[in-house]
């Protein structure tokens, strides 16, 4: 029996820098198939197919797929109910009496 | 057996469509963990617009007259095989019987995937449920115990690991086709992307 290989969730760190500024793989998600919460860093990424796909690792549920174009890159995040991404603290700043 | 196309003169060896390359081994693509089906579970349903299902379990399916057909195929990551041999059941024998005026099909597989073609795609001999490949079993790598062979359509359309398929009066889009992939996938039009 082959058991397809996948990556962990750190490889997607290089693709989504491509999209956003922040850096996703410290980020937490939800998994809209069983609920289960964990890092990015923590999905299983199957990269041997025509786009990235990251899988729940309790579920296997697609959490992200990630296709990237000539053109464009499309971005699915149907199946994760939340992205938690940590941010550094908020700068408060006096306010003008 | 093999196809042998090293033997032939340059002139005449088959073109491959816009942006492929030949490759000889068969590379092994998949989105997820490989579906563990047997054959004693193992089901095939076409359901149609109406909610009919028609149902073959593996002994009925493998009991269908055979087809084997030797196709080239050709896959959206650009590489390309020729003469690839296999065995397996028509769309037109699966089809023959079922009461259906529907345009278009997704099919379905074990594991969750998805894809979507038109029926007219499916019909005329140009679409198999096969379930050997190169003088075997074809292996849960590739797709086994059984998947679509749709060889003139980009081979994300030929799903491993067929369940079954919905036949709808509208066109619902795929796993792929729902993620940035053209919706029909000619690859000598090189429709890969959407918008192509
Ligand atoms: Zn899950």
């Amino acid at each position: 029996m082959t058991e397809m290989s996948y990556l962990d969730g750190n490889m997607l760190d290089g693709p989504l820098r491509e999209l956003f500024a922040v850096d996703l793989s410290a980020a937490t998600g939800r998994c809209e198939a069983c609920g289960t919460t964990g890092p990015m860093a923590g999905l299983h990424v199957y990269p041997h197919a025509p786009g990235l796909v990251a899988r729940c690792p309790a579920c296997q549920g697609v959490m992200l797929r990630l296709v990237r174009t000539p053109q464009r890159a499309w971005l699915d995040l149907r199946g994760a109910t939340y992205l938690g991404i940590p941010l550094p603290p908020d700068q408060p700043y006096p306010r003008p009496l | 057996m093999s196809p042998g196309f090293q033997g032939r003169p340059r002139s005449a060896q088959p073109a491959l469509p816009p942006g492929q390359y030949l490759t000889e081994d068969f590379p092994v693509l998949s989105a997820g963990p490989t579906p563990k089906v047997g054959p004693e579970t193992w089901e095939f349903v076409v359901t149609t617009e109406a909610g009919a299902e028609y149902r073959w379990s593996w002994a009925e399916f493998t009991a269908l007259p055979q087809d084997t057909p030797t196709v080239d195929i050709h896959c959206v990551t650009r590489w390309s095989k020729l003469g690839t041999t296999w065995q397996g059941v028509s769309l037109d024998v699966l089809l023959d019987g079922v009461d259906t005026g529907a345009a278009y099909a997704l099919v379905h597989s074990y594991g969750g995937y998805s894809t979507n073609l038109p029926m007219a795609d499916l019909r005329g001999g140009r679409a198999w449920v096969v379930h050997r490949y190169d003088g075997g079993d074809l292996p849960a790598e590739h797709g086994g115990p059984a998947r679509l062979l749709v060889p003139h359509l980009y081979f994300w359309k030929s799903a491993k690991w067929v369940r079954g398929i919905r036949l709808g009066t509208t066109d619902e889009p795929g796993f792929w086709e729902t993620a940035g992939y053209h919706d029909y996938g000619d690859p000598w039009r090189e429709q890969r992307y959407a918008g192509d």
